[in-house]
């Protein structure tokens, strides 16, 4: 099964690859998204850093949502995914596979990429190791739970919004907790309980959220 | 015939009585015959409870008449909770059971449901307004009652985008399972992330104190928005049952 | 009895407008759901034209 596994993310990194431009997009809307709260709310510095924790961390939970679309549908739409299903490996591994993947080409860039915006915020040095802390224990929960909502709207009308819908109340969670210890971290106060808290919904999700996602696709690919 | 037809009929022979009930056909009569019982207790405990509320208790000497307002927004928001627990659990059902009837009850459940969240959310904010100054609190529960709108709104929608019945049932299913997964998890963070940024903000949990009656009083009425999701509820699956139906022999003869 | 008059009971010690907003939406939602029922009622068993959207 773990080769299985890594089968499957070695395939989806290279499809990834293919279409760089995809990835780049997600990585692009981040940035655009983060650089319009200052716009629209006036770059008072105070006011800026205040905002900036819950800011990147919403801006990358809709980046994550963005890239959400392309982890089933277009092997869907091509018929891969069916034969994925039928294949000798079981589908636990698929699901595991493609959303490593996932998190490879979304959550780790989108983390990496994140002090740079928390500069614009003029967020100190502790705030950012916390921000780019709870942004890599937190895009792989959004991956995981991402993919039961991927799988759920799978060739449903509308997906894209309805994904959206549905994600986001169970992204809630995760971004009180992440934001929350940047924002700890902001004002010197220890912040490792809200790490320890979204390692916890890391490991809740790891276990939870590939069952569900396979139950999902089961019903979609019937 | 469906292959969980054959199933219930070999299931009822082998002694699960209560599984003939899971077949729609057979669930169709007995809703029907339920509904206005649960209708009369629904306007009796509602009743009841809103005199309690209205005539019997005192006035707060603190929030003054405006409290009265926890009669309706503590009961819809008790409902709001209780029937997505309870939807989830049909889903559930539908999963171990794979029963037809379970999928359409969780689809009748789910609009009273909604409804009951945002009474809450509507009562709320205008209980908000003139004890706390605004009228958007918030505090945890308000905040969590929306994200339970949330979570209503999105199992209507995503039923309503899939074509095939049983599909949408079953898609329904894992989506309220996941959700009901996190309801405790979204209340504590809520929670949590409330008793941070406190700032000027008060709890609406701080309910005036508890005089008997007034506790009475939510009960009753709350007792009366039970009857009555439940008539709701009953009435709806009968009208899902007879569209979805409508082809079927039994259904024909009935005139749906 | 809490009320002098059905002017007092009307008025809710000036909270009227809020508490009487909160139960007249509520009769309204009611109201709005019966009746939506009542119509779903009426309407003869049609084709389901596609999506299972049974939440009416």
């Amino acid at each position: 099964m773990l080769s299985a596994t890594f089968g499957i993310i070695e395939r989806d990194l290279r499809l990834a690859f293919r279409r760089k431009g995809d990835v780049a997009q997600v990585l692009v809307f981040f940035v655009i998204v983060a650089s319009l709260f200052p716009l629209g709310t006036g770059a008072e510095p105070n006011q800026l850093r205040a905002m900036g924790p819950g800011v990147v961390w919403v801006a990358a939970l809709l980046a994550a949502l963005l890239s959400l679309g392309r982890l089933f549908a277009a092997d869907h739409a091509d018929g891969s995914l069916e034969q994925l299903m039928i294949a000798a490996h079981p589908l636990a591994a698929t699901v595991a596979g493609k959303t490593i993947a996932h998190w490879l080409t979304t959550g780790l860039p989108l983390t990496l990429l994140a002090p740079l915006l928390g500069v614009q915020y003029d967020l100190p040095a502790p705030a950012l190791a916390a921000l780019v802390a709870s942004l890599a224990l937190g895009t792989p929960v959004l991956s995981l739970i991402g993919a039961v909502g991927a799988a759920l709207t799978l060739g449903a009308r509308g997906a894209a919004v309805l994904l959206a819908l549905l994600v986001l109340p169970l992204y809630v969670p995760v971004l009180v907790f992440g934001a929350g210890a940047v924002g700890a971290a902001l004002i010197g106060l220890p912040h490792g309980a809200h790490l320890s808290l979204l390692g916890a919904f890391l490991a809740f999700s790891i276990v939870f959220a590939p069952w569900a996602t396979c139950a999902a696709l089961r019903i979609a690919l019937d | 015939m469906s292959t969980s037809e054959i199933d219930l009929g070999e299931r009822s022979v082998r002694g699960e009585w209560w599984l003939r009930y899971a077949a729609p056909q057979a669930f169709f009569p007995i809703a029907g015959r339920m509904i206005p019982y649960f209708g009369i207790l629904a306007v009796l405990f509602t009743l009841g409870g809103l005199y309690l509320g209205f005539f019997v208790a005192p006035t707060d000497h603190q929030q003054g008449d405006a409290y009265r307002i926890i009669f309706l927004h503590v009961p819809a928001a008790w409902m709001s909770m209780f029937l997505y627990v309870i939807l989830a659990l049909w889903g559930a059902a539908g999963f171990v059971l794979n029963t037809r009837l379970s999928g359409m009850m969780a689809s009748a459940i789910a609009p009273t449901g909604a409804m009951f969240t945002f009474l809450a959310l509507w009562s709320g904010a205008l209980w908000g307004k003139p004890t706390w100054g605004t009228w958007w609190v918030w505090d945890a529960r308000l905040t969590s009652e929306l994200i339970l709108l949330f979570l209503y709104v999105g199992f209507i929608a995503l039923k309503a985008s899939i074509d095939d019945p049983r599909r949408a049932d079953r898609a329904g299913a894992v989506l309220a399972l996941v959700g009901v997964v996190n309801v405790p998890i979204i209340y504590f963070s809520v929670q949590w992330w409330n008793t941070l940024h406190q700032g000027a903000s008060v709890s609406l949990t701080k309910s005036p104190s508890m005089a008997t009656t007034m506790l009475w009083g939510m009960l009753l009425v709350a007792l009366g928005a039970w009857m009555y999701s439940i008539a709701v509820s009953l009435t709806r699956v009968r009208l899902i049952i007879r569209e979805r139906e409508r082809e079927l022999a039994w259904m024909r003869e009935l005139g749906g | 009895m809490n009320w002098g008059s059905l002017g007092a009971f009307v008025d809710m010690g000036g909270y009227g407008l809020f508490v009487w907003g909160s139960y007249g939406a509520a009769v309204l939602c009611v109201a709005i759901e019966l009746l939506a029922l009542r119509q779903r009622a009426r309407r003869p068993a049609q084709n389901e034209r596609g999506p299972a959207g049974d939440s009416a």
